[in-house]
């Protein structure tokens, strides 16, 4: 049976890894190596890395990391910020990322989508949206990791989901503005609705802070995986602790022991 | 055994970082290439695959390895699309594969409680013995990423469950396949791959 995903993300600005409130007030939390390996040692199932500040920038990016990064892990690991080209794609995956997430450039140019899942496969392209309620309905968001660009995409949340998806994306990020970094849970209701229109993988970001956070959006928004950043860089939640509860509570987990070695 | 070094297969812009960086932390030196003569002289060779069955199969045929791959005599693996194109074809593009297991790959159909493509980590569930599974126990743990499945037979050496069971670890005389990616599937990756160099 096909686990529930544990992916800690790691924002990474400089070759630092930072965390912001709601996208904002970033502060240094470790170096990419370092923590890349204490998450591999702790169970994550996967890492996501956000460049956050190359996608509002433009700028040419050092990405040798990437490369560093593919040689310490031995779990899958996705890059998403500033990939803006089947070229910027190409040169992550062949510096060893299993996955490239694109957000701002896919609303820029949503053919993008469909060049990079002909050429690389739908399983390597993830979107992630940045989503925010307003009126009662959801609205997408771009330039989020710059305060001063973020604007409204003019789209629906779930209008965009579709056309991702009809598009080629494999897998969505649902990052949930609202609850971004406040760690008062996931948004169950925005993802429940988002989990009706998507037949990729959906993985739930924003708002995690406590165990039973991941047990509600697993259980009651049905999400494939939840992406988590400060409550693991503070050490608030531990990554093995809270895999043993989940599986306690049902919820098919990959532990890092297999029954069969216990 | 040959003494040569592992050859990983160019096909044409496949990812393979993670598959060299993988057999180096288990002291193999590996080669990407599509030189025949040096895919023949290789201890082992993988099949490494990205992208879709048909343009992958039209980039082995244009490199002529379609002909060249049937015919070798050493420990072979195909992972992941590499492992699909092993067998008769696939319902992606309709293509035709190498033909060498008999077979066809089946999209999974999407249903709730199963996206497609199946993207995480997934159980094994030992189907027959054989030395790619030495050290490996039922419900351990390997990373897949496949909308594309073939089904169990008696060549299918470990199977998984989505919705049904599937073919993940397949063997036919030195033909081996993998539908998951050891290279990224952790301890329990690492020693299917330590397994197949040492065949």
């Amino acid at each position: 049976m096909l686990t529930r995903r544990i992916i800690p993300c790691l924002d990474v600005r400089d070759g630092r890894v930072v965390k912001g409130v709601q996208f904002r007030n970033h502060e240094d939390v470790g170096g990419i190596l370092e923590l890349a390996r204490r998450y591999r040692e702790r169970g994550a199932d996967e890492l996501v890395f956000y460049d956050i500040t190359a996608s509002p920038e433009d700028r040419q990016v050092d990405r040798s990391w990437v490369n560093r990064v593919a040689e310490v892990l031995d779990i899958p690991f996705c890059v998403a910020g500033g990939i803006r080209s089947v070229a910027d794609a190409e040169e992550v995956l062949n510096l060893g990322a299993d996955k490239i997430s694109i957000n701002s450039p896919a609303l820029a140019d949503p053919d993008l989508i469909d060049r990079l899942s002909r050429r690389f496969g739908a399983q390597c392209v993830v979107v992630g949206i940045d989503s925010l309620s307003a009126d009662g309905d959801w609205q997408v968001y771009q330039y989020t990791g710059d305060p001063n660009r973020t604007q409204a995409a003019r789209r629906r949340t779930l209008d965009w989901v579709d056309e991702v998806q009809a598009r080629g994306a494999g897998e969505i990020v649902l990052n949930c503005m609202n609850s971004d970094g406040v760690r008062q849970g996931y948004d169950i209701e925005q993802l429940a609705r988002v989990r009706e229109h998507c037949e990729v993988p959906l993985i739930a970001s924003g708002g995690a802070g406590a165990e039973q956070h991941f047990l509600d959006v697993f259980e009651q928004a049905d999400v494939d995986g939840a992406l988590a950043a400060s409550v693991f860089h503070k050490g608030l939640i531990d990554i093995i602790e809270l895999k043993r509860w989940l599986a306690e509570r049902g919820v098919a987990i990959r532990l890092l022991e297999a029954p069969a070695h216990v | 055994m040959a003494a040569g070094p592992v050859v990983l297969i160019d096909s044409g812009g496949a990812n393979i970082a993670s598959l060299k960086f993988a057999l180096a932390r288990l002291g193999r030196e590996s080669l990407f290439t599509r030189d025949e003569t040096a895919i023949r002289n290789a201890s082992h060779v993988i099949l490494p695959g990205v992208g879709a069955a048909a343009d992958a199969m039209a980039r082995l045929a244009a490199a002529g390895l379609d002909q060249l791959i049937p015919t070798l005599t050493q420990p072979v693996l195909g992972i992941c699309l590499g492992m699909q194109l092993l067998f008769q074809g696939s319902d992606e593009d309709a293509a035709r594969c190498l033909g060498i297991l008999p077979g066809q790959a089946r999209r999974f159909t999407p249903a709730p409680g199963r996206p497609v493509p199946q993207m995480g980590w997934n159980a094994l569930r030992r189907h027959r013995d054989h030395p790619l599974l030495d050290g490996i126990h039922d419900g351990d743990y390997v990373y897949f990423v496949h909308s594309y499945a073939l089904p169990v037979t008696d060549h299918t050496l470990a199977c998984a469950d989505y919705g049904g069971e599937f073919a993940a670890l397949v063997a036919d005389g030195n033909f081996h396949g993998a539908q998951f990616h050891p290279e990224r599937s952790g301890p329990v990756g690492e020693q299917i791959l330590k397994n197949f160099l040492d065949l």
